[in-house]
């Protein structure tokens, strides 16, 4: 039994991505987005019977029926998916196999996250309450990393990025070129964050070191912003509103949480997610057209171009050199400009990369359209090379 | 020049976080304060296990037992943060963020000390250095074998 075409992504909607948002909830947000994917997928509130939400600081617990009761919905299936920047692909993975099981007929999958100049939600963040200020942590991490100093993504990252030099070799120009060829799609893309700010490979070589070797154009800016996705059967995908996306393949690994206990820093779990993706659809890296990569650092798109089996591994620098990767070039990366130029707005910047696969594939895409766009993959990666979600999206079931 | 007894008098009080210890991970803690590593190994393979943990990730029918380790490695990565990882930290940057390598095989997230920052580098042996940043606890941090 296989997911193979059984299911697909029939509406998108995002919030164009901002540095604050001024007294929204998360909830709200959580609520608007999905009602603007189901009306964009041509349904009503009523024709949708499942709920995928993130797990979110406003309701510490029965999150989907929070959302399930402010959005007046009937649900069969409500499911919190809590994957970190894995969590909207695998959303969407754990949607089509509910749907494929017979659990619901079309399901909603939510993200949003908000971002007070100033909380009001009590304390604010510190070094122990963990991702977005969620309860108080006493996993290991916080027991034998934070005391160090390891604290946030950028440090392990920067470990990642250290050890990939040490054993394979990149330039800071080839690092670079991924996080200019994103602000260049980024450019053509009007919800972007970083529209109309084009920057060079000295700007970003220019910008400030914040973490050996990681200058600070290589990092994302957390924002806040909202995405979601509708996914229903392919039967009823067919005759909606939109051209579907079709879930053709889907693949998860997850091996750590602390960065400390990965197996390898330079061999990571996205390639066994990748494979499971790709050996389900039945599609070749050839046919992708677009690489939805997660890009929480230009490292991140690096690893994921070899461990996905794009790039030979240890020749991604090469391979980002040899390559365009705008999304008029002849690889492209991220056309919505990636969460590095189009925003990281938590987990909706994961879902970002899975809206722009589909809008692609959809052939939805404005004035970013990757031409002939059959086959998109989307990754997602959440913690530090933590999670992996894979899925396989194209035109045809 | 102030005397140590001044130094202590008008010493900062400490701010960072600190180990919450759990009862599996408790013998760690204490062995730290007395500036011994201690870590896990599994019974029934005699693999070393870090962090310190109730069940064995080696077999449903393994027991973990404390060993006392060397405190040698080697840095298996690094960084060096320019801007401060947390508030707490702030002033303190450039600092060294790694992990080592145990040559009893587990790794650790610590802090490189005793030397310039720009002179850590990958493969460097490296030993445990114990911090006693307040009278309670021991951070067990790491410092260039070849200052010993």
């Amino acid at each position: 039994m296989t997911l193979r075409g059984k299911t697909a992504i029939v509406g998108v909607a995002e919030f164009r991505p901002s540095r604050y948002t001024e007294g929204a909830t998360t909830l709200g947000m959580l609520a608007e987005v999905a009602r603007d994917a189901i009306a964009d997928a041509g349904l009503e509130m009523g024709e949708v019977d499942g709920i995928v939400v993130e797990s979110f600081a406003e309701s510490p617990f029965m999150a989907p029926a929070t959302i399930v009761e402010y959005l007046g919905m009937d649900a069969r299936f409500a499911e919190v998916v809590d994957l970190g920047g894995a969590t909207g692909a695998g959303m969407v993975s754990r949607a089509a196999a509910a749907i494929h099981a017979g659990l619901c007929e079309t399901v909603v999958c939510t993200t949003a996250t908000r971002r007070e100049r100033r909380s009001t939600e009590g304390p604010k963040r510190t070094a122990n309450s963990g991702f977005a200020g969620r309860r108080v942590d006493r996993t290991p991490a916080t027991e034998f990393d934070t005391p160090y100093g390891a604290i946030g993504a950028n440090y392990g990252y920067a470990m990642i990025a250290n050890r990939y030099k040490y054993e394979y070799g990149v330039t800071p120009e080839q690092l670079a070129k991924i996080a200019v060829a994103q602000r260049y799609n980024a450019c053509h893309n009007p919800n972007a964050l970083f529209f109309g700010q084009p920057i060079t490979t000295e700007d970003v070589l220019n910008s400030p070191v914040v973490v050996d070797p990681l200058h600070l154009l290589e990092i994302v800016m957390p924002v806040a912003g909202a995405a979601a996705v509708v996914v229903t059967g392919a039967k009823r995908a067919k005759k909606l509103k939109h051209d579907p996306a079709f879930i053709l393949g889907v693949g998860e690994h997850t091996t750590h949480k602390s960065i400390t206990f990965a197996p390898s820093l330079t061999d990571t779990a996205i390639k066994a997610s990748a494979d499971g993706a790709f050996a389900m659809s039945g599609v070749r890296r050839k046919d992708i057209a677009v690489a939805s990569l997660y890009d929480c650092y230009t490292i991140t798109v690096l690893l994921t171009l070899e461990d996905a089996g794009f790039a030979r591994k240890g020749r991604g620098g090469r391979f980002v050199e040899d390559h365009n990767l705008q999304f008029d070039g002849d690889f492209p990366v991220n056309p919505h400009g990636g969460q590095l130029s189009f925003g990281q707005a938590g987990t909706a910047g994961g879902m970002s990369h899975v809206t722009e696969g589909a809008r692609q594939v959809m052939q939805r895409a404005q004035g970013r359209q990757v031409r002939k766009c059959e086959y998109a993959f989307v990754n997602g990666n959440g913690g530090i090379m933590s999670e992996q979600v894979s899925l396989v999206l194209g035109r045809d079931a | 020049m102030t005397s140590p007894t001044d130094e202590a008098a008008t010493a900062k009080p400490y701010t960072k976080p600190l180990p919450e210890p759990t009862p599996a991970s408790q013998p760690f803690w204490d062995a730290a304060r007395e500036h011994r590593l201690v870590i896990q190994r599994s019974k029934q393979t005699g693999k070393y296990v870090f962090y310190p943990r109730v069940v064995s990730p080696y077999g449903a029918a393994d027991e973990l037992e404390w060993a006392e380790v060397s405190g040698r490695g080697t840095v298996y990565s690094y960084t060096v943060a320019r801007r401060a990882t947390g508030p707490q930290w702030s002033g303190e940057e450039p600092y060294v963020i790694a992990i080592v390598q145990l040559e009893e095989g587990p790794q650790m997230t610590t802090n490189i000390i005793g030397c310039p920052p720009d002179a850590v580098r990958i493969g460097m042996p490296v030993v445990a250095a114990f911090e006693d940043v307040t009278p309670d606890v021991t951070l067990v941090m790491f410092r260039p074998a070849a200052a010993t």
